[in-house]
Formats: structure tokens, C-alpha cells, sequence
């Protein structure tokens, strides 16, 4: 099949970008979108031509690494999947592709379609975890968590950073990120203690670091490869105002 | 170079233990003033990262993704063992070494595998404790499945996710001390050499993969948790950007490289299907729980599978070995697999294939019970091959998965350089000549929170290591060998691209020293190898500059590491004369086509000193020695 | 090129200050204004049932609480509650905007609707038109200043005068539809906003925000409808 793509190119954060157009012949429908992207980029390179960079490392799409939005949607149109496991028969045979890359002021550019998430790392260092010291821990099978909740805290977890979410939300909000973290914790008994600390200090790096506020679009859950629901968006609300109203001082 | 294994006396149950009781402590003031490097975040290296943070150590932590989430330890599906014997069916310490010294054909060292299923029911307490939303039984209790080549259920998983929940965990602990500014962590940065001063590793040479920087790092050890090398291969399970360097760097500068040739072709991956193919996918182990696997008794049976009626069916591996049947260890089920195609047998395109058939276990337990256990594998099986495994059977083949291989590491996991460490993938250690399933999550974070904490304590305590800077010649001669080598890259001005040199040599490596090897392919592909490895240098083309994000460039000095490696481990291969675990050489096997091992002759690990780019290496034997199992010939029927 | 991460120890969660915290703010005096915009619709019904009724209803407010408030008082109590949530809301609307505005300074080439309704989008130009309208329709009942024969006291006569004229009646459906949306998803966002979503919850938040927002609109709308249909008079 053929495609034409038009991608956006800009060598580094301070220089000015622009969607350039390549025409691509002979695509394989089995191809997975990075593959396609990788023969243009071999072509590219035959021809001494910078090649497109972009992130990408397990191509299995649990990673996170790969993130591109694609004629509009944030890894491309097909429902649940990112851009590594995207393939090109999900196109008709002569399609036309607008590939850019994640756009947020906390995910400052730096080449072509590679962004700096560490925004979303920062936010995790902030306090998404449960403190536990290597060698503390006391037996798995004492503290039983029902199944139904290990569940749904496995829904949340299933989170892969890629980033998705803010790339797709009209404010370029991170409230899916942060909500899948606090209720992945949120939802089991170990999460308990540190239950309202976590949600303030999370809270308060995604603010730091210049994402918008949430108004319940809904984007980011359709974008999310791994369908976290924006259910939990409004459990991470719950936890916050409990937390603010409850906290002395 | 001398191989000083340093495993304990004593009863085998009570060697770590004692060892424990016996290493020397680093007085807790005295660990504030101590640097360690950690090189990875995978597993391995997060949770030593965080777990010497937690101590009191200064790390820093390097990784070349964006994140340091994102290493490869995240895409592990199945799950993680530990004996807990939750299920009562007869699990201990003792059974799970015993699986696994005998699922590695007696390559491993028993000590360290003992040691091992000891720690295994810490780290399922250590993950729990950190919110990894294992699966549950309706009681709340933690759910168990079984994996190939055992016959208890000894295996925690996290739905078809158990890496990534793992990584998380040790993430999450990692970014915790990186808060505290425990942790300095680096993250799009690659180690490109070790420093060596006086004979101890004292630093690193890293490239800063956005700014293109090389910089000199210094530290009182140097902790390598750099994961494996099957994209030696090119094409494997493997991340885009696993590789050899960080382990090649250290076996150059003098660490010895432990049974390169040991890597593990995982049975059950979706099949090739184009020369566009960047990677290859796994499917999880898991679904030989459930899945049959056949081909058609016909050669060249060009019928849908569902036409196919059970008695023109061959169902391979049951026959083959009954008690074990679909769940025989890996490397016999992919040699099997290979065979059945190499007889013309193979299905799919090119023939290159087995089904992994679920209608059986669809007719048994029923759709939805199928649907719960496997749905997120069904739909990545979809998504790629845009068939329905519900309707049709899946299609598989193997593929390169995992390196046994690693660097040479003793029982404190250090290597022959004093000072440097080995953890995870990157070292050799517990899974001799094959990995059971689920046995490499539970390596890595026992390596990782458990054993290197206390081991490198006992070295930091002991040694006394003068204050150095990175200003040091030593310092400054590596990094000026590292921009050289860099500038070389970027000016080579050939016609071939780095992806063209890289797919050569895994097709060269797939070929000859793959499932099977044999001596004269092995000595060819060697030789080729060589020339190869001119031709590149004389004809790469890697374009754009150093001083830059050069996705092409980063390749290329990967690339370059492993036409290096790949001889070794052609060596290493035609060395060892005798078929063990994944290494299955056509000359040595039984008749009826199992492995055929040599114990009198090569009962020993065989760690390779090195000796110059294209210059045999030296080999440095560690005898095994078996007190406890008695090696046998493996036997899965 | 890295913020430092915010403190580590317990950090206060402040409402107030964070992005959360302001979106709840709107939550809580949306929900007010809601409740107002539905009582205020109960009242304005009354219409149907003829002047008498209706201007005694208009009557009955200002001398709620008697005898013990005094006349108009609580009417008062009343409005300042409003006036103030009416600002609180448009404050935070307006620091949410413009926090959502600056987290995305470079634009999509195309960014595709797929989850979002037309509603959500049209937030924060409805609530403009809100204002606008709110605006004219006090210059029109409250202060007689756009009424075609403003008589003060006679509330059912200054409504039927708007109304006859179909250009203010159109434009008031306009803006009827308006805040229709704006309830619509309004209501809805209020819920995930609040974090109104236990399970028995989740199924309904939609249905009811949508039921709510119909019958609003199809209220109001109904008397300008009836004025002209000739049915008030
Ligand atoms: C698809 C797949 C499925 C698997 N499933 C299972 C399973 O179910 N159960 C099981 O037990 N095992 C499984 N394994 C094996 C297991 O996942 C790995 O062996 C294990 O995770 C390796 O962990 P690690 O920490 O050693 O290395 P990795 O997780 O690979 O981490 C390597 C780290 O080193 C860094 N690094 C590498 N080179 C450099 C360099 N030069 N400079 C700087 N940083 C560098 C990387 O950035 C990364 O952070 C699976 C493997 C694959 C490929
Ligand atoms: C009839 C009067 C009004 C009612 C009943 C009302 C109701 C609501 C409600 C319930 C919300 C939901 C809050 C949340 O997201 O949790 C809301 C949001 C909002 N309102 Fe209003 N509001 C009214 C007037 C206004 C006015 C006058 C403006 C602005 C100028 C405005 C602007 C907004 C904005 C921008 C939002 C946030 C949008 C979003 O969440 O998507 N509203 N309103
Ligand atoms: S490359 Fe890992 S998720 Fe796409």
C-alpha cells in the first residue's frame, strides 16, 4: 500500500519546526506503525537524510516509551493500542498521516516526535509509592486484600506513562496519570498510612510542573492504551478533598 | 586471572546464612560517604539502587530510556516464582533449587541457586508490601499459576503484566530515594566504559544520549544491571536498545565473560512476518497451561487448522514427553518446534510456525474462564496478526529471549574485576545452560534487594580506596577513548546502513549458533563475523554528529559492541563440545535427538578472559560441583 | 532543565491553591447556581397558572421568612449568596482556563474529538454567553431598563411584553439551550469532580446530568413559547 505522511521535524528545542511530506510506496499492511516509520527512516538514511526520531524501546506496547499523535489521536486511531503495536492495515491504502509529536509545556520538545516526560517522573518521586524498606515487609499472605479491589487496583496500575492522556486532553492535564498512581495505591490496605500525604504531594507536583486542570473531557481515557477509566479521575478527587478537609493544621 | 568462587562451607541450607553472619559491616556514618554507580534500572537495578540508598549509600543510577521505567524488565508477562507452597502441592526451598539447577542441565552453581530459592519467598513479601496488585483468590489470598518445566504451582503473577507490576514496584521505591536525593538517577544516558583504577572499578564513561556529553563518573563500586544480549540477534523478544555494551566494556577492561554461548530461544513468539520484522513478540509461557501444540502429520498440509480432524494432528510434544507434555522446559520445546518445521511440517508463511491450539481448554473450561486468563494476550495476538485465536489457533515460533550468559560473577555477585558487580540478566549466575520461566524476574530482585546490599558492604568495609576525582588520568584516558570512538563512528563516511550490519549479523548468528549449532557452522560464522566486523568499520554510514540526539549513532555503537561479542560467543560455542540446556550442538545428542552432555569434560563454567579485538580469548574453567543433585540426563517424559 | 520535586514530607493538601481545589470550587457554587436556576424555573412556572398566582408568587419572595425577617431581607441573604458564587465561579473558571490554556503552548496541527462532548467543549464560551445573557435579562425584569413597558410590582405583565417580541424570545432560547448544555455537562463534571462516583453512582451520572439539563431547558423555553403560541397573555 502507499501512504504519504506529512511529520513533524525540528532538530532541537529552540529551533522552528514544520511538517514535511514523504511519500511511502511498497508499505506491508503487517507492518507495525514504528516499522514503517523505521523503512522511511532507512530510506532516509540511503539518501543522507536525517532520520525522524522518535521513542521507542519494547514495540509491545508496555514499555512506554513510543508516543505519537497521529492524524489527530495520540497513537493513532485504533482503540486500546499504542503506536509500536498500531499496524498499518488499520489504514485504507493510500492514506494521508499527520504524525506530531505529544504537545505540553511539561513535555518540552526535544527533536522530531521526542518529547521529555519527566514531568511524569517527577510526579511519581513525589510520593507515588508506599514507603517500605528493602527487608521489612512482613509476610505476603498476612494482610489479605479482596479480590474485587486487587483488581481494580490492577486496572489503575496497569498505567504505562507513556503520556498519552495529556497529549490528548484539550488542557494538557495529567490528572489520568496521577489518578491511576493514587488509586492503584489507594485501593489496597499497604497504601493506607500514607493514603492523604500521597495525594497531596502528587497533587502538588502536577501543578509545579505546568499541566492544566481536568474538565472532564474524557480524552485521555479514550487515548489511554491501556483503557484506565476516568473513574478513577473522580476517585483521586475523593481522596483529595478528604484529605484536605481531614488534615489537621 | 584467577576464578575465586568464594561460596561459603557448610551445609548448603545454611551457607547464606552464615555467610550473612560472617561479612563484614560498613559502619552506618562511613556508608553516607560511599558512592555507588548503578548501571540499569531494570529489576535488577532498581531495587539495588533503592535498596543501597536505603542504607545510607549515595548511588547513582544510570539507564538509556527516557525512563527509568521503561527498562526491559517491564515487558516480562508471565510471572515470578516463589516457594511459598500457598498451593500445598508440595513445594519447598529445596524443590525449586532442585528444578532449577536441573532446568539449567547442571550449568549453575548450586550455591547460588540454593540461595536463591531461599530468597525467593522474601521478594514476593518485599512486592507485596509495595502495593504489586499480584492476582488474589476470591479469599484474598495470593493466586499462583504453574509454568513450563516444573510441576507445582510456585508462580505469582500480576495478570499477563507481572514485569511491569514488579518494575513498578522497584520503581516506585527507586524515585522514593530519588526524592530524598538518595539517588541521583540519569536517566537517556549510556554507559560506554568502565574505569578501571589500580586494578578496582572506580567509574564510568557516559554519553548523554540528548546532548550527545560524554562525561567521566566516579563511585567506590560500579554495579552493571544492564540485562541481556539476545538482540545479538537482531531480531529477539528483546527492547530495541538491549545490548551488550556496558558488559562488553567491563569483560574488555578485564572481567571475565561467563558461557556466552548459553542463550535461550523462547518457544511460544509470533512468527516473522516480513523483512520489514524490527522485533519479534513473546507470547507468554503461560498459555502452554491451557494451549495445545501441533502441526499437521502431513508435510505440507495446506488446510485451515480447523479443518485438520485430531488424528491427522501431531501433537508433538505430548507424544514426545508424556508427563510433561506442553510443558516441557523451553529449550526442547523450541528445538522440537524447529524440528517439526525443518521436516516441511511447519504452518503459516514460509512454514515457519506451530499452532498453539486453546479449542480444547475453550470446550473445557469455557470462553470466559479462557478470556479471564488470557484476554490481554488474545488481543495482542489480534492486534499483530489480526486473527482471532478464539476462532483459530494461535500461530508460534521461537525466538531469541534470554542470555544465560553474563559476566563471571562470584558468590558476593562481583566479577573478576575487583570493585565491579554483576546483577540480573547481566550476569551468568543461576540458570546455567537454560532459564526455567519465571525464574528471571525472581533472579533480579533477589540479586538486586537482597544479596548485593550485604555482599558489597563486605567489600567496601574491607577495602581501603583513596579519594579520587574524575580528573584522574585514568578518568581522563577512558573518556578520550570514548569520544575517539564515538568521532570514528560519526565520520565513517561508508555506504551501509547500521540496521544492514545488525541484521547480517543476527541472520549469520540465528543460523550457526541459534537452536542448533554445529562445529563448521560455527566456525565459519566466526570467521565471517571478523569480516564483517572490518567491513563495518570501513563501511558503516551512521550520518548526523556526535553532539546531538543521534538515535543512528547510539545504534551503531551498539552494533559495533556486538560484532565484537558475537565471536566470543561463536567460540564459546564450538568449545564447548557437548549439547546442555539451550545449547544443543547436532554432533553431541542422544538418539533419540535430547542433549547430550559431557560432565567429565565439561562440567565447569567457562569464563573467557580477553585478549584483543580478533584474538582468541583465554579460557578460565570453574568446575561445578554437584553435592547435593546428582546430575542426570534431564528427562521430561 | 528539572523542577525540583515538591517537599516530601506531608504536604497540606490545599484546596484553595491547587488546580483541584478550583475545579471544586466551581463544582460547589455550579451546584448552587444549579439549585437556583431550578428554583428560579419552579417560581417562573407559575406563570401558567395566571398573573394572580404568578406576582403573588413574586410577592411571596421578598416577604419569605416573615414575620421574623424583615421584608426583602432574606431575598437579600439570598442574592449575596448567589453574587458570590457567581464570582467564585467565574474566578476559578477563568484561572482554569487560563492554566489549561498555558499547559499547551504550542498548538496540534489536528487534535481529534473522540470522547468529549459538544457540550464540554463549548464550557467556557457558554458560560460568556451566560454572563451576557444574565446581564440583559436583569436590565430587562429586575431593572425595567430594556422592557418594552416596564411595570414595576406587575412581574406577569413585563414578562408577556418581553416575550411578544420574537427576536428577545429567540434570543432568550438561545441562551436557554446554552445553559442547558452548561448543566449538562456541568452536572456531570460536578460529579467527577467531587468524586460522586460510587459504584451505584457511576451507571446514572450521565443520565440524570442529561434529564436534569432537558427539563431545565424545555422550561424555561416553554414560556416564551406559550407568549407567542398565544397561550399567555
Ligand atoms: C518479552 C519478555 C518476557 C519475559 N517474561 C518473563 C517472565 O514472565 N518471567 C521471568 O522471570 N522473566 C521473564 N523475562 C526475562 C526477564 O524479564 C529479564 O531477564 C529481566 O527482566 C532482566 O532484568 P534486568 O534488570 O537484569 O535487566 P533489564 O530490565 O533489561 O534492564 C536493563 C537496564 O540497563 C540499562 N542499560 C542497558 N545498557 C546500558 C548502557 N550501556 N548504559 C546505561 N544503561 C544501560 C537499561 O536502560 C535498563 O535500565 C522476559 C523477558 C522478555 C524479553
Ligand atoms: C446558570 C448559571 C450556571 C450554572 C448553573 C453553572 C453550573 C456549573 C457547574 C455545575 C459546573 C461544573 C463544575 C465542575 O466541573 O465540577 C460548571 C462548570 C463551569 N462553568 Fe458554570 N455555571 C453557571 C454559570 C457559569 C458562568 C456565568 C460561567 C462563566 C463565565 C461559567 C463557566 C464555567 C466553566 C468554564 C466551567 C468549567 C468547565 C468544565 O468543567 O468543563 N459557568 N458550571
Ligand atoms: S515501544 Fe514500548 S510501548 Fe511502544
Amino acid at each position: 500500500m502507499k501512504v504519504t505522511l506529512h511529520v513533524w521535524r525540528q532538530a532541537g528545542p529552540a529551533a522552528p519546526g514544520r511538517f514535511v511530506r514523504y511519500d511511502m510506496t511498497d508499505v506491508s499492511p503487517d507492518m507495525s506503525f514504528l516499522e514503517m516509520l523505521d523503512v522511511l527512516n532507512q530510506q532516509l538514511i540511503a539518501r543522507r537524510e536525517e532520520p525522524i526520531a522518535f521513542d521507542h524501546d519494547c514495540r509491545e506496547g508496555i514499555c512506554g516509551a513510543c508516543g505519537m499523535v497521529i492524524n489527530g489521536r495520540p497513537h493513532g486511531p485504533q482503540r486500546a493500542t499504542t503506536a509500536c503495536q498500531l499496524h498499518m492495515r488499520t489504514f485504507p491504502d493510500g492514506a494521508e498521516l499527520w504524525i506530531e509529536p505529544w504537545r505540553a509545556r511539561a513535555f518540552p520538545l526535544i527533536k522530531d516526535l521526542v518529547v521529555d516526560r519527566g514531568a511524569l517522573d517527577r510526579i511519581v518521586q513525589a510520593g507515588g509509592f508506599i514507603t517500605v524498606r528493602t527487608g521489612s515487609a512482613p509476610e505476603a499472605n498476612a494482610i489479605p486484600v479482596p479480590k474485587r479491589d486487587a483488581d481494580l487496583a490492577m486496572d489503575a496500575a496497569a498505567c504505562i506513562g507513556c503520556g498519552a492522556c495529556v497529549a490528548a486532553c484539550p488542557n494538557a492535564s495529567a490528572m489520568l496519570f496521577v489518578a491511576a498512581k493514587v488509586s492503584h495505591l489507594g485501593l489496597l490496605p499497604q497504601g493506607q498510612p500514607e493514603r492523604s500525604t500521597r495525594v497531596a504531594n502528587l497533587v502538588a507536583q502536577m501543578d509545579a510542573e505546568g499541566f492544566g486542570a481536568c474538565t472532564n473531557h474524557g480524552e485521555c481515557m479514550a487515548a489511554c492504551p491501556k483503557e484506565i477509566s476516568i473513574d478513577f479521575i473522580a476517585r483521586l478527587n475523593r481522596d483529595y478533598i478528604k484529605a484536605a478537609i481531614s488534615h489537621e493544621g | 586471572m584467577e576464578l575465586r568462587s568464594k561460596v561459603p562451607s557448610g551445609p548448603l541450607a545454611e551457607q547464606w546464612e552464615r555467610h550473612r553472619a560472617e561479612i563484614k559491616l560498613v559502619n552506618p556514618a562511613n556508608k553516607l560517604k560511599h558512592r555507588i554507580i548503578v548501571v540499569g534500572s531494570g529489576l535488577a537495578g532498581a531495587s539495588a539502587a533503592a535498596s543501597l540508598a536505603e542504607l545510607g549509600y549515595n548511588v547513582s543510577c544510570f539507564c538509556f530510556q527516557d525512563s527509568a521505567r521503561r527498562a526491559h524488565s517491564i515487558a516480562a508477562q508471565g510471572g515470578i516464582n516463589a516457594a511459598k507452597n500457598y498451593q500445598n502441592d508440595g513445594d519447598s526451598v529445596f524443590r525449586l533449587f532442585y528444578d532449577t539447577v536441573k532446568g539449567g542441565d547442571f550449568r549453575a552453581r548450586e550455591a547460588n541457586v540454593y540461595r536463591l530459592a531461599q530468597i525467593s519467598v522474601n521478594i514476593i513479601d518485599q512486592c507485596v508490601a509495595q502495593g504489586v496488585p499480584f492476582a488474589r483468590e476470591y479469599g484474598g489470598l495470593l493466586a499462583n499459576r504453574s509454568f513450563g518445566g516444573v510441576q507445582v504451582s510456585r508462580t505469582f503473577y500480576a495478570r499477563g503484566q507481572t514485569g511491569q507490576q514488579l518494575l513498578l514496584g522497584a520503581y516506585q521505591a527507586l524515585s522514593r530515594q530519588i526524592g530524598l536525593s538518595k539517588v541521583t538517577m540519569y536517566p537517556r544516558s549510556e554507559m560506554l566504559d568502565l574505569v578501571v583504577v589500580d586494578g578496582r572499578a572506580r567509574g564510568i564513561i557516559v554519553r548523554d544520549l540528548v546532548s550527545g556529553r560524554v562525561s567521566a563518573h566516579g563511585g567506590d563500586a560500579v554495579v552493571l544491571a544492564t540485562g541481556g544480549y539476545s538482540n545479538v540477534y537482531y531480531l529477539s523478544t528483546n527492547a530495541k536498545g538491549c545490548n551488550v555494551t556496558a558488559i562488553w566494556r567491563a569483560h574488555k577492561r578485564g572481567a571475565a565473560f561467563a558461557n556466552p554461548c548459553f542463550t535461550q530461544i523462547h518457544p511460544t513468539c509470533i512468527p516473522v512476518t516480513g523483512h520489514h520484522q524490527a522485533k519479534l513478540t513473546l507470547m507468554s509461557e503461560s498459555l502452554r497451561n491451557d494451549g495445545r501444540i501441533w502441526v499437521p502429520r502431513r508435510k505440507g498440509d495446506t488446510r485451515s487448522p480447523n479443518e485438520i480432524p485430531d488424528d491427522e494432528r501431531d501433537y508433538y510434544l505430548e507424544r514426545l514427553y508424556p508427563s510433561y507434555g506442553n510443558l516441557a522446559p523451553r529449550d526442547i520445546a523450541s528445538r522440537r518446534a524447529k524440528e517439526v518445521c525443518d521436516e516441511g511440517r511447519g504452518v503459516g508463511p514460509g512454514g515457519h510456525g506451530v499452532y498453539l491450539d486453546f479449542r480444547d481448554a475453550i470446550a473445557r473450561l469455557g470462553r470466559e474462564v479462557i478470556a479471564e486468563r488470557y484476554g490481554n494476550l488474545f488481543e495482542m495476538y489480534q492486534r499483530i496478526t489480526a486473527e482471532n485465536p478464539f476462532a483459530a489457533p494461535m500461530r508460534i515460533y521461537p525466538a531469541p529471549h534470554y542470555t544465560m550468559g553474563g559476566l563471571w560473577v562470584d558468590y558476593n555477585l562481583m566479577t573478576t574485576i575487583d570493585g565491579l558487580y554483576a546483577i540480573g540478566e547481566a550476569n551468568y549466575s543461576d540458570h546455567g545452560a537454560n532459564r526455567l520461566g519465571a525464574s528471571a524476574l525472581m533472579q533480579g530482585l533477589a540479586d538486586g534487594y537482597f544479596i548485593l546490599p550485604y555482599t558489597i558492604g563486605d567489600y567496601l568495609a574491607q577495602v581501603k580506596l583513596d579519594q579520587l576525582d574524575t580528573a584522574h588520568p585514568a578518568f581522563r584516558r577512558t573518556q578520550a577513548e570514548v569520544s575517539d570512538r564515538v568521532n570514528k563512528l560519526v565520520a565513517a563516511g561508508g555506504r551501509k546502513s547500521v540496521d544492514a550490519f545488525h541484521r547480517e549479523l543476527g541472520r549469520l548468528l540465528w543460523d550457526n549458533c541459534g537452536m542448533s549449532r554445529a562445529a563448521a557452522g560455527l566456525q565459519e560464522a566466526r570467521d565471517r563475523i571478523c569480516v564483517l566486523r572490518e567491513e563495518f568499520w570501513r563501511d558503516v554510514y551512521v550520518g548526523g554528529t556526535g553532539e546531538d540526539f543521534n538515535q543512528t549513532l547510539e545504534h551503531a555503537g551498539r552494533v559495533a559492541d556486538f560484532l565484537e561479542f558475537a565471536e566470543l560467543m561463536c567460540h564459546d560455542a564450538l568449545h564447548r563440545e557437548e549439547s546442555c540446556g539451550c545449547h544443543f550442538r547436532e554432533e553431541y545428542q542422544t538418539p533419540e535427538g535430547e542433549a547430550k552432555r559431557d560432565d567429565a569434560r565439561f562440567g565447569y563454567v567457562a569464563a573467557w578472559e580477553f585478549a584483543g579485538v580478533g584474538v582468541a580469548p583465554v579460557l578460565h574453567r570453574e568446575p561445578l560441583e554437584f553435592a547435593t543433585v546428582h546430575p542426570a540426563q534431564r528427562s521430561y517424559t | 532543565m528539572t523542577p525540583p520535586v515538591a517537599a516530601h514530607a506531608p504536604a497540606t493538601p490545599r484546596l484553595v491553591r491547587s488546580l483541584i481545589g478550583k475545579k471544586v470550587i466551581m463544582a460547589i457554587t455550579g451546584v448552587i447556581l444549579l439549585l437556583f436556576v431550578i428554583a428560579h424555573l419552579l417560581g417562573n412556572l407559575k406563570v401558567f397558572q395566571g398573573a394572580e398566582h404568578f406576582n403573588a408568587y413574586a410577592e411571596g419572595l421578598r416577604t419569605l421568612g416573615a414575620p421574623f425577617f424583615p421584608r426583602g431581607s432574606l431575598l437579600w441573604v439570598a442574592r449575596v449568596v448567589l453574587l458570590v458564587a457567581v464570582g467564585a465561579h467565574i474566578w476559578a473558571a477563568i484561572v482554569v482556563t487560563r492554566a489549561s490554556w498555558g499547559a499547551r503552548p504550542v498548538g496540534y496541527h489536528a487534535l481529534e474529538a473522540v470522547e468529549t462532548t459538544y457540550a464540554a467543549r463549548t464550557m467556557r464560551w457558554g458560560g460568556v454567553i451566560i454572563v451576557l445573557y444574565v446581564i440583559y435579562h436583569l436590565l430587562d425584569f429586575t431593572f425595567g431598563r430594556v422592557n418594552p413597558s416596564f411595570v414595576p410590582g406587575d412581574v406577569y405583565h413585563n414578562v408577556i411584553a418581553s416575550f411578544r417580541a420574537w427576536p428577545v424570545s429567540a434570543g432568550y432560547g438561545v441562551a436557554m439551550v446554552v445553559v442547558g448544555l452548561h448543566v449538562y455537562h456541568g452536572l456531570w463534571s460536578a460529579f467527577q469532580t467531587l468524586g460522586l462516583n460510587r459504584p451505584p453512582t457511576v451507571r446514572w451520572r450521565r443520565g440524570v446530568a442529561g434529564m436534569v439539563a432537558g427539563l431545565i431547558t424545555a422550561g424555561y423555553i416553554a414560556i416564551p413559547v406559550a407568549v407567542l403560541a398565544g397561550v399567555l397573555r
